[in-house]
């Protein structure tokens, strides 16, 4: 039977309590997990590690969390993202929420894309497909 | 604990330790699967300095030092999978937990095992004994540097696996090959 929505956020947010020493209570869906969960950049590869154990899936490198983007200047410029980019960028997240970034797309946003229902929002498509 | 990570990511900065100074926390190897597991002995002393002001005149192991010793085991495990191609940075103790202490006189065995090995990083799991009774459990992140932290540049030469860790495996290898030598 597949999960539930519900079911996936509990898993979710069970992982992320263990993967970053946080309460259950503070992993709502619009938390960040950079900002208000405190994750640092290696905890991105636990997190990951976590979730395909936990819910039995592959997740590819960059697929989750794209980390090939930054780098291309076609996408990049000044610090924020271009059209291209901001285009590229939505294509490679289709699991994120991108209403507040796109008014603003500094890279140094980027952050705020990796809520918690990015996370939920992507293991809901991967576990549908 | 955000402070023993801390201690422990200091510990085990390579940089921060020179090239000449010994930092080895594990005597020998008894095990070592290629990829899969590694599982290395302590030996615990009064020669060693260290036990004497933790704690005076009640000498146990500093857990720090277990998980330190962990890292080593599991790191070599680590490495060597990728024929020390990588340099294999601990980059997260994902839980350490300890129920006992450790004293001079007694020996730790430290089994590591690997859960995941990526390009990028490498999981390992791993359960401590102190002569044959379990003592913790210590499961570590490692990320391989070269191919996690783009834009910065480290010097080209392995400076993880310098020569006192690859002797322990050579150690470890001479051992087995006179047991076999002898049956």
């Amino acid at each position: 039977m597949a999960m539930s929505r519900e079911d996936i956020f509990a898993n979710v947010r069970d992982t992320l309590v263990d993967a970053l020493a946080v309460e259950p209570e503070e992993v709502s869906e619009d938390a960040t997990l950079t900002g208000d969960l405190g994750a640092e950049s290696i905890d991105f590869l636990d997190i990951v590690f976590r979730l395909e154990k936990s819910f039995n899936v592959k997740i590819p490198r960059g697929e989750l969390f794209p980390d090939d983007l930054l780098n291309n200047p076609d996408y990049v410029a000044n610090g924020k993202f271009t059209t291209t980019g901001l285009e590229q960028i939505k294509k490679a997240m289709p699991h994120a929420d991108f209403t507040n970034f796109e008014k603003d797309p500094d890279v140094n946003k980027m952050p705020e894309l990796f809520t918690v229902k990015t996370l939920v929002n992507y293991i809901e498509g991967k576990l549908a497909a | 604990m955000p402070a023993v990570v801390l201690v422990i990511t200091v510990l085990a900065n390579p940089f921060s330790v020179g090239r000449n100074m010994r930092w080895i926390w594990i005597d020998k190897f008894v095990e070592f699967e290629s990829g899969k597991r590694a599982v290395a002995i302590k030996n615990l002393t009064l020669a060693e300095e260290h036990l004497h002001d933790h704690f005076p005149g009640y000498p146990v192991m500093p857990a720090s030092l277990m998980i330190e010793g962990m890292a080593q085991t599991a790191g070599i495990l680590v490495g060597e999978a990728r024929h020390f191609a990588e340099k294999v940075i601990l980059a997260k103790i994902r839980k350490a937990s300890f129920e006992g202490v450790a004293r001079p006189g007694q020996q730790l065995r430290y089994e590591a095992n690997a859960e995941l090995i990526t390009e990028q990083a490498a999981q390992t799991a791993g359960t401590i004994y102190c002569d044959g009774e379990r003592l913790g459990t210590v499961d570590l992140i490692f990320s391989h540097i070269d191919q996690n932290m783009r834009g910065l540049n480290f010097p080209e030469e392995n400076f993880v696996f310098n020569e006192d860790f690859k002797n322990l495996l050579l150690s470890y290898q001479l051992d087995r090959s006179a047991a076999e030598n002898k049956t």
